[in-house]
């Protein structure tokens, strides 16, 4: 071929692509502009009449909170047992849910399964642990174990297993598999070839993953407490609930969760670039 | 034309380029040779400001291209292509958008991420290719081409970038003998043609020997020798790379031998 063919065959090609961008553009738009009127017109106050008061709620609790300052520090101590409980749930149910979604996403990754006519159970089994709200599965065990950090640890870890299976077999898709043969043409078993070849590559991902888990689920905890599965959003559910003159204890749970977030967060950041770089020199 | 003066660059204690000075005059095809480790790949990298040097200086034209910085340093990239050993494309875009990467220093980002390039550009890329001998490959992906043709592309995307200086990071380190020559021969024929500057780390004596106008032997960061090919005797080479008297270049040359005799005697044991 030509080099003046292969040039306007190419020139062809670019101008296909650009006027197919190009609407995809517009119709994107055109979707986006129909969909927010639709949902505006079926909304029962109205976007944009509802707009100015969005900023109601949080500057009612901001501004009792900043007239009664002096009570935070002392709402905040009292509220500390049921933080710490919340927590608790949070950081056994990651680490339940994060074993379970490991072996889920050993059996659930095409070229390391070890019976690779499950891997599609395997996927549906996560599928399901995911799909099914938390609050759903705490409400189901509070009525029949009775309210308790129990049911919400078992509520989260379900969750959490589905959740990591996913993540974690996609983690495992972009595996090396060179270590693998190298061990398996040693006569390695399975659960060796997975214990070295696999799980060193693939721990500071699955850690990071994990960290990140356990922010979501300290949230997911907190929520869980409304429903009574006890720990720090019992509390908030009351305060906010008593309503005014009770915002001041609100906004110390708040700042204690918005508190426990960040920590987590500088804690898993420095976990992980050790997991990743090495200790420091 | 370019004046390094002590340049150096240290990772941590240890010193990976040693206070290296050397000048070249006019568009020369400088082969760097060394063991791994010895500082090669660091000294490229330096020269085309992907790592930034402890100390020293590199003058081209009477500039210190180390103290460039932002703006300025993507400007002088621009001038300073970068061939790698492992071509460094991007997989997923095809060829000839992988080639105009070369002038991405004067695009705007929109522009890159609307994938809008001047006809004219384009054009010139596949120019570009077509002197390089894979116009035919210009709308495959760039991850569906042997080594041999990535490199190509990787040399095109360079000639893109009309610069005044090649860098080649082991250019041929990842092929086999044949599609290693056909890269060479593209970048001698870029040097003499274009007069453009090639610096090429190599780790094959004979390539080096072949292609080069001047030959710098780094060892443990420090410049060794420096010299014509012709000076690069098998004890030049045994200083260069630490070795003994065991050394024997020969002994995993990747170069096609010319002689026959070992055929010939092949031959007649079958005929027998």
């Amino acid at each position: 071929m030509a080099l003046i063919d292969i040039r306007d065959d190419y020139l062809a090609q670019t101008r296909r692509k650009r006027i197919y961008g190009g609407l995809l553009v517009v119709i994107f738009v055109a979707m986006m502009v129909s969909g927010f009127r639709v949902a505006d017109a079926r909304n029962a106050g109205g976007f944009w009449t509802g707009l100015s008061s969005v900023g109601d709620f949080p500057a009612d609790v901001v501004s009792e909170a900043v007239a009664k300052v002096a009570n935070l520090p002392g709402h905040m101590v009292r509220a500390l047992p049921a933080m710490v409980e919340t927590l608790n749930i949070a950081v056994v149910a990651t680490l339940l849910g994060c074993m379970a979604g490991t072996a889920l996403a050993m059996g659930a990754t095409r070229g390391l399964a070890r019976w690779p006519r499950l891997v599609p159970l395997m996927r549906r089994i996560s599928d399901v642990f995911r799909a099914v709200p938390e609050i759903v599965i705490a409400l189901v065990l509070i009525f029949i174990l009775g309210g308790g950090p129990v049911p919400a640890v078992i509520a989260i870890a379900i969750h959490t297993a589905g959740a990591m299976g996913k993540l974690f077999s996609e983690v495992n898709e972009n595996v090396d598999l060179k270590p693998l043969d190298g061990l398996a043409s040693v006569g390695a078993t399975w659960s060796q070839r997975i214990w070295l070849g696999v799980i060193p590559q693939v721990a500071p991902n699955y850690l990071s993953y994990a960290l990140l888990r356990l922010e979501v689920n300290i949230r997911a905890s907190a929520i869980l407490g409304f429903v009574g599965a006890g720990g720090i959003g019992y509390e908030l559910r009351n305060a906010m609930t008593f309503g005014q003159g009770k915002f001041d204890q609100a906004a110390a749970i708040f700042l204690m969760l918005f508190a426990a977030i960040v920590v987590v967060d500088q804690i898993s950041g420095l976990a992980r670039n050790r997991l990743t770089h090495g200790a420091p020199l | 034309m370019l004046d390094v003066r002590s340049a150096t660059k240290l990772f941590g204690q240890k010193a990976a380029v040693d206070h290296v000075s050397m000048t070249v005059d006019g568009p020369a095809f400088v082969g760097i040779i060394g063991r791994s480790g010895a500082g090669k790949s660091t000294f490229l990298r330096m020269m085309n400001g992907l790592t930034p040097a402890s100390g020293g200086q590199i003058l081209v034209e009477g500039r210190d291209i180390l103290a460039l910085r932002g703006a300025d340093m993507r400007a002088w990239q621009s001038q300073c292509a970068m061939i790698f050993q492992q071509f460094n494309l991007v997989p997923r875009m095809d060829v000839v958008s992988n080639v105009l990467h070369g002038i991405l220093n004067r695009r705007a980002t929109w522009q890159t991420v609307l994938n809008l390039w001047p006809r004219a550009d384009i054009i010139r890329a596949l120019e570009i290719l077509d002197r390089l001998g894979i116009a035919e490959q210009a709308p495959k992906r760039a991850e569906a081409l042997s080594g041999g043709q990535q490199q190509r592309v990787a040399i095109a995307r360079a000639l893109m970038q009309d610069p005044r200086i090649i860098l080649a990071d082991e250019p041929i380190a990842s092929l086999d003998p044949m599609n290693a020559q056909i890269v060479m021969d593209t970048l001698k024929r870029i040097n003499v043609e274009d007069g453009r500057m090639v610096i090429a780390n190599l780790h094959t004596l004979d390539t080096a020997r072949r292609y080069c106008d001047r030959v710098i032997g780094m060892r443990d960061g420090r410049v060794v020798f420096d010299g014509v090919p012709a000076q690069l005797t098998t004890g030049v080479a045994r200083d260069i790379y630490g070795a003994d008297a065991d050394f024997n270049e020969s002994a995993t040359s990747t170069a096609i031998p010319t002689d026959t005799s070992a055929d010939a005697e092949y031959a007649a044991r079958m005929l027998a």
